[in-house]
């Protein structure tokens, strides 16, 4: 267990870069820094600055080109695909800008899904996806389907989805980009209390400075540079 | 299991999509199914053979007759239980679009040959007494709805002239694999009534028909028979009853081996159609692919899924031809009970029906799994929104 001290994320001279025909477009270049654990960190940057790609990258879902990631200890840049497909399962929850649930799936179900990859009996894993789904105030919509939720219970669906199975860092990725100004408020306050009550690590990339305000420290990355830090 | 109600609800997730190829998959299923059994139908003569019977004919062709003086010799040979003769007769009832089988047998020997035709005692002895007589099976006699005691007038092709039966015995199969369409009269009243109009063929028999006392020595019996008429005016030729079935089927081999090329055809083209719609369906999918990845699945979970998608769709059109194939078989066996008086749906035809299916919900689930499960996830959610 890290103490307070140990950043929870570490990055040293992280590049990455997109080929296009045979041109090769740098997106990330040196990035060095670190997340130290319990903090909600905003990602802000211009379209392309590549605030996607980093959180991508620290959250084990692209591959770097060059450079270290360190979480929770584990060097996730040498980990190979199954090796991080079983790390995520565990280590991360994602919070996605469309939500990303799935649609034939009861808002239950959606929030099952990740427990299906762990031990847990189905008796367990309907006492912890009930317990989610209350955390997040949706225990009387659990039977619905998607497509019968607003966009802000949707979205908070997806949040139960990625703490259920009790992950240390929540990655969220234009949380409030789709929703209206009640609901991003709602589900900023929810990341705020996951953040502060269960101390989740939060990282969040959004372009909107309501959002960012809600995060303890922002950092800002232009053309693939980090250019200051605020705290 | 959640993973089987996931498979359930993506298959049925576009219900227009999913409706329509699974009722192409019945068609296919369906028709590959009746032709299968439209096969089977032609192999019923040789599956329905047996085993201690011979036939033996002319060494030169079937169309040439033997003297009937060959019985006795015949009899003479070691492992022959019982000999029987007769001729195809070829008559026509009325009409000539009312074709069944009718041949002029020694029919109390020929009828101890055929276990499998089983016949009240009471009508074996009472066509034995009557020379006139004649046993026809259950489905003809319902197919021209006759009745015991009544008069039956065939015009002979062969043997030219009107003849006058009259049904004394009506045969039931033993079991479904019997044909019941055939019908048997006295090879003596064919021989007598010839032996006035066209006396050069009178005495003469178009085959025998033996029974052996061991299964096992049927091909020394064959080989015994023939040898014993070598260098004669009629050289023999005996074979079992399965391969003078089979050489009859291998007459029309030419038609056999289009049916079953058209049956493939079928599934490889519904093969194609599912194929497609697995396409699709994976393509639009891509984005919740990379979802279940995101969370920590792997290949293998998105490739069940696939698959799994795949075989719900295949198997349910599978399942629902199935259940069409026997009430359209038994429509066929119906309408073309003349061509085909066997026409059941064969358990192994309903084994390769499933085999089929499984393999088109296979084949079809293979490229679109090998994109999702090669597809980065950062592009994959790209696809969203």
């Amino acid at each position: 267990m890290a103490d307070e001290t140990t950043p929870i994320v570490r990055i040293r001279n992280l590049s990455k870069a997109y080929r296009r025909g045979s041109q090769l477009i740098p997106v990330l270049e040196d990035i060095s820094f670190d997340i130290p654990e319990g903090e909600f960190l905003a990602l802000m940057g211009p379209s392309g600055s590549g605030k996607s790609t980093l959180l991508n990258l620290l959250a084990g879902i692209d591959k770097a080109d060059t450079g270290s990631i360190r979480v929770g200890g584990v060097e996730i840049t040498t980990l190979d695909e199954t090796e991080l497909a079983r790390w995520r399962a565990v280590n991360v929850g994602f919070i996605f800008q469309f939500y990303n649930l799935i649609p034939v799936l009861t808002a239950f179900e959606n929030v099952e899904l990740p427990l299906l990859l762990t031990r847990l009996s189905k008796r367990e894993r309907r006492a912890h996806a009930e317990t989610a789904l209350r955390v997040v105030g949706l225990a009387d919509r659990m039977d619905h389907y998607p497509g019968q939720l607003s966009g802000g219970q949707q979205q908070r669906v997806a949040i139960a989805r990625a703490v259920v199975t009790d992950p240390a860092i929540l990655v969220a990725d234009e949380p409030t980009g789709d929703l209206d100004r009640h609901s991003a408020g709602e589900i900023l306050t929810l990341m705020d209390r996951l953040n502060r009550e269960s101390g989740k690590t939060v990282i969040m990339v959004t372009h909107d400075p309501r959002a960012a305000d809600k995060a303890r420290s922002i950092r800002h990355l232009e053309k693939g540079l980090l250019t200051d830090a605020i705290s | 299991m959640p993973f089987l109600k996931l498979l359930w609800r993506n298959a049925f997730r576009h219900r227009l999509r999913a409706c329509l190829t699974i009722l192409g998959i019945t068609i296919a299923i369906l028709a590959f199914g009746m032709l299968r059994t439209v096969i089977s139908a032609w192999y019923a003569g040789v599956d329905a053979s047996s085993a201690s019977r011979l036939v033996t004919r002319n060494a030169i062709s079937l169309i040439f007759p033997l003297p009937i003086s060959y019985k006795d010799r015949i009899r003479q040979v070691e492992g022959v239980k019982v000999v029987s003769y007769g001729n195809w007769f070829g008559g026509i009832y009325i009409d000539e679009k009312n074709f069944f089988a009718n041949f002029a047998v020694d029919m109390e020997s020929y009828l101890k040959l055929y276990p499998e035709f089983i016949l009240p005692a009471d009508q074996f002895a009472a066509a034995l007494r009557d020379r006139k007589g004649c046993v026809a099976g259950r489905k003809l006699v319902e197919r021209f709805g006759w009745k015991i005691g009544d008069s039956i007038v065939l015009k002979g092709t062969i043997f030219p002239g009107n003849w006058e039966f009259v049904l004394r015995g009506i045969y039931r199969g033993k079991d479904k694999t019997t044909d019941e369409s055939q019908m048997f009269f006295h090879w003596d009243y064919l021989n007598e009534t010839v032996k006035k109009i066209i006396p050069r063929r009178a005495d003469q028999a178009g085959f025998y028909m033996i029974g052996v006392t061991n299964p096992s020595q049927a091909a020394d019996v064959a080989t015994s028979i023939d040898r014993s008429f070598r260098n004669s005016l009629a050289e023999t030729m005996t074979e079992t009853e399965k391969a003078f079935a089979l050489g009859f089927i291998s007459m029309t081999e030419a038609i056999v081996i289009a049916i079953r090329l058209v049956s493939y055809v079928v599934i490889i083209i519904i093969m194609a159609v599912v194929a497609n719609t697995m396409a699709m369906t994976a393509r639009e999918r891509l984005g919740e692919y990379a979802v279940f990845k995101t969370l920590g699945f792997g290949g293998l979970h998105i490739a069940g899924l696939i698959f799994g998608e795949s075989l719900v769709i295949s198997m349910t059109g599978c399942a629902i031809g199935i259940a069409l194939t026997y009430p359209a078989a038994a429509a066929f066996a119906d309408a073309m009970s003349q061509y085909f008086p066997i026409f059941n749906v064969d358990i192994r035809t309903i084994y390769m029906d499933v085999a089929a299916a499984f393999v088109v919900g296979v084949v079809a689930a293979i490229f679109p799994t090998w994109r999702a499960v090669r597809i980065r996830i950062a592009d994959g959610l790209r696809q969203i929104g």
